[in-house]
């Protein structure tokens, strides 16, 4: 397993005239080959905007970026929050692809298929248009898409929305990078369609032992196909480790949270859905302390720290288990059974 | 798409044969006898009936617009023994004020308006969209700020006022633009002349149309590069040029063809206060002066010509959207 990406203390935060908006206050996460990492967050936490400037897709002068984004590529370790605009561009689609939330209008209504297809292997690879079409042709066919010469040739208003997630797939790995960001790419689509994407994602995963950084809201996606997760809250990793970890010994209150707000099929249940009260903090003003304290249940059992005025820190709980709150790691264990006894598959 | 361009043909016919029938209606309902105007002031009554039987004005109103309905097709006829003349298919009438039939003054009255309104449509979309691409691609810059009060200044100035003050600026203060004093001068007999000739009508048309489609390109690119399949293009690893040319533009530009042809049509049917500003013998004061002077088969001919132009403009649109955007296609 080699290191394939590697972010640092990355703060992001966009200007505006009521304040500096933070939406990532100092992530560090690391991918390595033919792993999966999620990331885990309700909207706002600031997920999206971590995936979208490992690709540096944020406008630079209205956006402020802080920390380092660490690509490996053929040439070397290459920094995206330093490096200059040409270097990150050579990165993007090369050694690190996206996938969008939204299938329907990722792609350019205007172009077909093949044509988008071309373009971005055409970008990376002198090749000529025919050799760039055979490659999308190609690419199509290992995505799963029936009759690829024939539909290739046709237009993005022509194919379902799991049909385009798989053009979009296949736009992403005709160059066969080792990263892949998919951000949220299973929210837009039904419940059989998510299924075969994640299903054809692991497949295509092995195959090009890539890195997938997954970006998702969905508590069942990540636990069907994580190895890592990074849970994030108000711009900050509240708790990370492996997917054993999150689900059955979570250990931060608001990770906790999260997994009792998800229904169960099973059992009886009291009719009411249950959910986190209260709302996000704002972004602008961060709360001084713990950010998640006016909403977290589990204030009251805090001893020797105070969660209004001290912020907690990203503290190992057992090997690769980390977890951002002033609980003892007693009280978390305890906590976390009793969220994870109630009956999380 | 062949059956679709039939229906669309007859469409057309009908909206024609309404609009033709609508602007009869409204002439001979007004309270003026055409056969007494066409013979001028004291003319003697009897003078008046021989006029009115030999225009044809003696017969029910059904009877004359079906005379006119035919003439398009055969041509038509007018009087008896010396007196009489004729104008060939396809006739729309005789104008007894110009003493001409109405086809050749729309034959003399077209290539004015249409150097007009082509000039004009070059220029404005030189400007308005290279303008509008500029302010788009330097937002919030000085640039953008410029193309903003020029906008402002564009579409409030009416084109009486832009005309007049490019006449007394441009031409009669600074002598930059010479006023052509000829007549009309064709591209084909001589090309330098005719620029001068048409240079300030231009500007004075295109300065309007300019502004509007600044704002409309700005804001139609802005709109389009906030779309997922931008961010799509960036992440491909395409560089900005490539970003904008070809995936920007080709979306925000589309609407402004559409708009282009339509504005185009409209033009085409006179561009009455420019052509009066410059004292152009285009189709807009041709029919303004055949209001002025109830001279009804000039202004019926001149508003099925203006109808014509919009319908098929709308039809090449049409089929120009479909060519541009895959979504549309039949």
């Amino acid at each position: 397993m080699s290191k394939l990406l590697e972010i640092k203390n990355l703060k992001v935060s966009f200007p505006t005239d009521d304040g500096d908006v933070k939406a990532v206050d100092g992530i560090d996460l690391t991918l390595n080959s033919g792993e999966t990492v999620a990331i885990v967050g309700e909207s706002g936490s600031g997920k999206t905007v971590t995936s979208l400037s490992i690709l540096g897709l944020h406008n630079r002068a209205s956006t402020n970026l802080s920390g380092e984004i660490l690509v490996t590529t053929q040439a070397g370790v290459v920094d995206v929050v330093s490096a200059a605009e040409q270097d990150v561009r050579s990165i993007r689609g090369k050694n690190a692809a996206m996938i969008f939330q939204d299938p329907m209008s990722s792609l350019h209504p205007y172009y077909s298929i093949t044509n988008q297809l071309s373009e971005a292997y055409r970008i990376h690879n002198k090749v000529s248009k025919q050799a760039a079409h055979n490659r999308s042709v190609e690419m199509l066919e290992l995505v799963g898409i029936p009759e690829p010469a024939k539909r290739a040739k046709e237009f993005p208003h022509q194919f379902s929305g799991g049909m385009r997630q798989r053009v979009m797939i296949a736009m992403a790995l005709i160059n066969n990078p080792k990263i892949l960001i998919a951000d949220e790419p299973t929210t837009a689509l039904d419940v059989t369609v998510q299924a075969q994407i994640l299903l054809l994602l692991r497949d295509l995963q092995k195959e090009f032992k890539m890195g997938i950084l997954l970006i998702t809201h969905d508590l069942g996606v990540v636990a069907e196909v994580a190895d890592r997760v990074n849970v994030m809250y108000a711009g900050k990793v509240v708790e990370s480790g492996s997917v054993e970890d999150i689900y059955y010994q979570p250990a931060a209150p608001y990770t906790m949270g999260l997994l009792s707000s998800i229904p169960s099929v099973y059992g009886k249940g009291t009719g009411k859905l249950s959910a986190i009260p209260g709302q996000p903090p704002s972004l602008i003003n961060l709360p001084k302390g713990c950010g998640f304290e006016p909403r977290c249940t589990l204030k009251h059992l805090v001893t020797g720290a105070n969660c209004v005025t001290d912020k907690p820190n990203l503290i190992e709980d057992s090997a690769g288990h980390f977890a951002r709150c002033h609980l003892d790691l007693e009280t978390r264990k305890i906590e976390g059974k009793k969220v994870a006894a109630k009956g999380v598959k | 798409m062949l059956r679709f361009i039939a229906r669309r043909a007859a469409y057309a016919v009908i909206t024609l044969l309404f609009v033709s029938m609508a602007t009869y209606a409204i002439f001979a309902i007004l309270p003026f006898d055409p056969a007494a105007l066409s013979c001028g002031k004291g003319c003697r009554p009897n003078l008046i009936e021989a006029n009115r039987i030999r225009l044809g004005f003696d017969k029910p109103i059904w009877e004359q617009y079906w005379l006119f309905l035919s003439g398009i097709f055969v041509g038509r006829n007018y009087g008896m023994g010396n007196a009489a003349f004729s104008c060939p298919a396809p006739s729309f009438g005789y104008s007894f004020n110009e003493n001409a039939c109405v086809t050749d003054l729309v034959k003399q009255a077209l290539p004015v308006t249409l150097s007009l309104a082509i000039g004009a449509l070059i220029i404005w979309l030189f400007m308005g969209v290279g303008l509008g691409v500029l302010a788009a691609k330097m937002k919030n810059s000085p640039v953008d700020t410029g193309a903003t009060i020029f906008v402002l200044i564009g579409t409030s100035l009416p084109v009486f006022v832009t005309g007049l003050l490019f006449l007394v600026f441009l031409t009669i203060k600074w002598n930059i633009i010479p006023l052509s004093l000829t007549g009309y001068i064709s591209i084909f007999s001589n090309p330098p002349g005719f620029f001068v000739y048409f240079i300030l009508p231009w500007l004075t048309l295109a300065f309007n149309f300019s502004a509007i489609y600044t704002r409309f390109t700005r804001s139609a690119i802005l709109e389009t590069a906030s779309e997922d399949y931008i961010r799509t293009a960036v992440a491909k690893g395409l560089s900005p040029k490539v970003v904008l040319r070809k995936h920007t533009l080709r979306a925000a530009l589309s609407p402004i063809a559409t708009m282009a042809g339509l504005d185009f049509a409209a033009l085409l049917g006179g561009a009455i206060l420019t052509e009066t500003i410059y004292n152009l013998p285009g189709l807009g004061r041709l029919s303004l002066k055949a209001v002025y002077d109830f001279d009804l088969s000039i202004v019926v001919a001149t508003t099925l010509f203006a109808a014509t132009i919009v319908i098929f403009m709308n039809l090449l649109v049409d089929i120009l959207y479909a060519y541009l955007d895959p979504r549309v296609r039949i």
